[in-house]
């Protein structure tokens, strides 16, 4: 256990101080309109985000896990500002950026990087690897000429790329390296907080673990803080200190990564869990875990179904699921979950 | 293509720093190279050259002036000081040729270059910003498009007491920027839309900046492209104007009035050596223009990108 995890294990997770909060986000929405008939009006709302809070600790990874089209990366998005919210805000290092203007929000963004899903559209191919690793440095008119090119090819070692790599233009590397040159890009203004938008699902099972662990070493060595977007819980097991589960815009499960993995609370967790497979010749048959199937698509985010938007494929669901909508509470300590089962009158 | 040689991955240590020769070459030289490997496209350039040069060295070429009438010898045979006989009014024909090749390069291209200019900026707008502003463009792109351009360009000119190049060739910008700019702003658009754009954004850089750095490189290859055929079209333009006399007015040489001397059945019938050079000039500097266009086109074609 490294230094990082094992000091959040003990102190942060268990008393948090507001000292310790580097992102705060509150009861965050973000709706986009349908347009539609000739004169574009708008005729309803995808509701990608709707309603999430939650804060993120200095050094830790927050894993975010859902279906595609469940708003995560929509999440996202809207923290860093590349989108505007509907509603709700979004507190970075004390300061509320959720309604900043544009050019304002500029200068927090040597902070705050992203790392994109795809490799291959994330990165401009027309720029040689240096000019796409300065840019960011340029951008943000950090450091002089002489010391950006000495950041850079600092960075780039950092990622496992060699010097002589910046010469190079993209298009001749491959997909993981292509996302070590986009870690390096993020990583090259010494950022705080880094959003990980799926960052390993476009590439090759090998690739993968090499490039998780080179980022869960780069977090270590530079004390970044991480937001893992994924919609495999494997993928998130190994790097999260704490996960969400999303569904249709809303958080239905926040807890420790422990706490996830083996005591989930909502049945939609739970059928996540249950569809991993598992090669286990020797497990006792009693110990198996019950599978759970989920019947059926994500319901249409434009049009959810009323109180739990889970009921829909929920094996447990009564009729109060339909009625109300379930909170978000800490059931037991750190451990979040929206479910009405748990909350029995 | 020439795939370069694979190296064996197992074969090189990954920590030592290997120093491999070869030239890394970015998007834009893999173009010009691919170019450069278009037969038909160097045939074009080397035409293109000859006739630039034409234009230039025309003082060299000859040492008749174009617009010395010597209403003595009018529609006379080419004779040895005349190469290509002289016209209506006794001008030298081979040096109204040479010469007339200036008026109808130079007003191409700078026809092309102000509608690039034009087409650049609002197509480059309506595209990176969408909405409102996008609208009010595009229909004033249709509201152009919409007008025919004989009957407006015919109205200006009839309206303009005297027609020079500069007006000749804002005539032909201003109505034809609508093309380019409905072309910039599908290129924009679709550029709008991918991760490399909303990443240049997420590391806080200006709009100034991603139209610049990250649009416009992208956008590069079918705005190159679109420039070079519409040049070749804006002679066509320029000549067909001359003909119907409606262009750079005499006594300036240009091929399309040079044409427009063969309107007489007489000349049409016994001096073809009155109109086919010019008529042939019109020709192959256009087809030569195309033919670097096309060119041009398979070099940047996303295709064949070097992936």
């Amino acid at each position: 256990m490294t230094m990082i995890e094992r000091n959040l294990e003990s102190s942060n997770l268990d008393n948090r101080t507001d000292k310790d909060i580097l992102v705060e986000v509150k009861n965050l929405k973000k709706y986009f309109p349908i347009k539609g008939g000739i004169l574009k009006r708008t005729i309803g709302q995808v509701k990608a985000v709707d309603g999430v809070s939650f804060s993120i600790i200095k050094g830790e990874t927050l894993g975010v896990v859902g279906e595609s089209g469940s708003g995560k990366s929509t999440l996202g998005r809207v923290i860093l500002r590349l989108l505007d919210p509907t509603e709700g805000n979004v507190v970075f290092d004390d300061v509320d950026i959720s309604y900043l203007s544009q050019r304002k929000i500029r200068p927090q963004r040597k902070d705050m990087q992203i790392v994109f899903q795809d490799p291959f559209a994330s990165l401009n191919s027309k720029m040689s690897v240096g000019q796409l690793v300065e840019e960011p440095l340029i951008v943000q008119g950090l450091l002089s000429k002489k010391d950006r090119v000495k950041q850079v090819s600092e960075i780039i070692t950092k990622v496992g790329l060699r010097k002589g790599d910046l010469q190079k233009y993209p298009h001749e590397f491959s997909g993981g390296q292509r996302q070590r040159i986009s870690i390096a890009r993020a990583l090259v203004v010494n950022p705080k907080f880094v959003i990980c938008d799926e960052p390993v699902s476009a590439l090759d099972v090998s690739i993968q673990a090499q490039v998780l662990n080179l980022m869960k070493d780069l977090q270590e060595e530079l004390g970044l803080t991480y937001l893992f977007i994924a919609h495999d819980l494997s993928v998130v097991k190994h790097i999260s200190d704490r996960v969400a589960v999303m569904y249709l815009g809303r958080f239905v499960e926040l807890a420790s990564k422990k706490a996830l993995y083996n005591n989930a609370l909502h049945p939609y967790t739970r059928a996540l869990l249950s569809s991993i497979p598992v090669i286990d010749i020797d497990k006792e048959p009693a110990k198996k875990v019950e599978k759970i199937k989920l019947q059926g698509d994500l319901p249409s985010p434009a049009n959810p179904p009323s109180g739990c938007t889970f009921r829909t494929r929920c094996p447990y669901a009564y009729d109060r699921c339909t009625s109300e909508v379930p909170e978000l509470i800490e059931l037991e300590e750190n451990h979040f979950v929206a479910c009405h089962l748990y909350t029995e009158k | 293509m020439v795939q370069p040689t694979p190296i064996d991955p197992m074969s090189v240590d990954p920590n030592e720093e290997v120093v491999i020769d070869r030239k890394h070459r970015s998007p834009l030289q893999l173009a010009i190279r691919r170019f450069l490997k278009n037969k038909l496209a160097i045939v074009g350039l080397i035409v293109f050259f000859i006739i630039i040069c034409m234009a230039i060295f025309a003082p060299f070429l000859t040492d008749q002036d174009p617009e010395q009438h010597d209403l003595l010898s009018i529609e006379q045979s080419p004779t040895s000081e005349h190469i290509l006989g002289t016209d209506g009014s006794g001008r030298d024909n081979f040096s109204r040729l040479l010469y007339g090749s200036r008026i109808s390069l130079i007003v191409g291209f700078s026809a092309m270059v102000f509608t690039l200019v034009i087409g650049l900026i609002t197509g480059a707008i309506a595209g990176y910003y969408g909405g409102i502003v996008d609208n009010i463009i595009m229909r004033l792109t249709d509201l152009v498009l919409a007008l025919p351009f004989l009957v407006l360009a015919l109205t200006i000119i009839a309206l303009m007491e005297k027609i020079t190049i500069g007006i000749f060739v804002t005539i032909i910008a201003i109505t034809s920027w609508p093309t380019l700019t409905r072309i910039v702003r599908g290129t924009f658009l679709s550029l709008r839309e991918q991760e490399f754009v909303l990443g240049a954004r997420a590391i806080g850089a200006s709009d100034t900046r991603i139209i610049f750095k990250h649009f416009i490189p992208n956008a590069i290859g079918p705005i190159i492209v679109n420039a070079t055929l519409m040049m070749a079209s804006m002679i066509i333009i320029e000549s067909a104007l001359s003909f119907i006399g409606f262009g750079i007015p005499q006594p300036t040489p240009t091929w399309g009035n040079m044409i427009s001397e063969a309107q007489s059945i007489r000349i049409l019938r016994y001096h073809p050596e009155a109109w086919i050079p010019p008529g042939l000039g019109i020709l192959v500097t256009v087809l030569a223009i195309n033919f670097i266009g096309d060119g041009l086109r398979d070099a940047f074609d996303p295709k064949s990108d070097g992936r």
